[in-house]
């Protein structure tokens, strides 16, 4: 094993393990600070790959938005915050099995098929200035696609969230 | 750096996520491990970028688009949830079964009388 490989090796243990206990954890908000941790050790796996710029974007939105935005959903939701039981559902065994089933099938395909295959780690490939780039120049329609979609999902978001007046109500509880 | 390590850890992280969907009951932590699925997802996209030396950088640009997406999917997600939850007063994902087919024959639902909405 080469030093990259036993770096991303540690951060990939870390980053599986903390999404596990994400997903078994009995207490909502640690699992919300189990999953900075997951995505902090993916952020470090794309700068063992050298991108980057995406592991920098992944800890801006990612740690940085996403899960606090998930903690607002948690505080206004008056989830239980200790310990509580409710939180599984009752087909636990079979998820776990399709879980299991799938983690088989994936990792002999992967590690049969691509066993023999060697990336060569050149710094540089990620770097702000190669996606601004690549961004800027040839994806530059999708990004103006994504940013349309982004004002959707705002409006959306707004719509939704915005509180009926009871005479404008469609609803037959509210009306 | 062999290819086969994110490929393996990408699937790994994509079990660990599929797992939280099927299995939790709360509705912010099913979001939580959709999020684990999207990651192990990017993991695979930047990787793949990496080792075929794509000179458009399409694997890292994807999974750049693909943040962007996940966190527009939180973001109605959420609005979602909150407003099941106004609605509902419970967010627990196998407790919002209004569209779900009874148990009991359809000849004795049928006996029911069809409620009609009121016009407003």
């Amino acid at each position: 094993m080469t030093v990259p490989e036993i770096v991303f090796t540690a951060l990939g243990v870390v980053a599986v393990a903390s999404g596990v206990l994400t997903v078994t954890t009995r207490q909502i908000v640690h699992a919300a600070l189990w999953l900075v941790v997951s995505f902090g050790a993916v952020a470090g796996m794309y700068l063992v790959l050298t991108a980057e710029f995406v592991a920098w974007v992944q800890v801006l939105i990612y740690v940085g938005s996403i899960v606090v935005l998930l903690l607002f959903g948690i505080m206004l939701t008056r989830a239980p915050v200790g310990r509580s039981d409710g939180l599984d559902s009752r087909n636990r065994p079979w998820a776990l099995a399709v879980a299991v089933g799938t983690a088989v099938v994936l990792v002999t395909v992967l590690w049969r098929g691509f066993r023999d295959a060697r990336i060569d780690l050149e710094p540089g490939g990620g770097s702000g200035e190669e996606i601004g780039a690549a961004v800027f120049r040839q994806w530059v329609l999708p990004f103006e696609v994504l940013s349309v979609l982004l004002l959707a999902a705002l409006v959306g978001a707004i719509v939704l969230s915005k509180a009926r007046r009871a005479d404008g109500s469609r609803t037959p509880e509210e009306g | 750096m062999s290819v086969a390590y994110p490929a393996v850890f990408a699937a790994l992280l994509f079990s660990v996520g599929v797992y939280g969907v099927l299995a939790r009951r709360n509705a912010i932590l099913v979001l939580m491990s959709a999020e684990l699925m999207l990651n192990a997802v990017n993991i695979n996209l930047v990787a793949f970028d990496v080792w075929l030396k794509d000179v458009l950088h399409g694997g890292q640009v994807l999974a750049l688009f693909t943040i962007v997406i996940a966190a527009a999917e939180v973001g109605l997600g959420l609005a979602i949830v909150l407003l099941l939850f106004r609605n509902r007063g419970n967010i627990d994902v196998d407790r919002q079964d209004t569209l779900r087919e009874t148990d009991e024959p359809s000849d004795a639902a049928s006996d029911e009388p069809v409620v009609t909405g009121e016009a407003r």
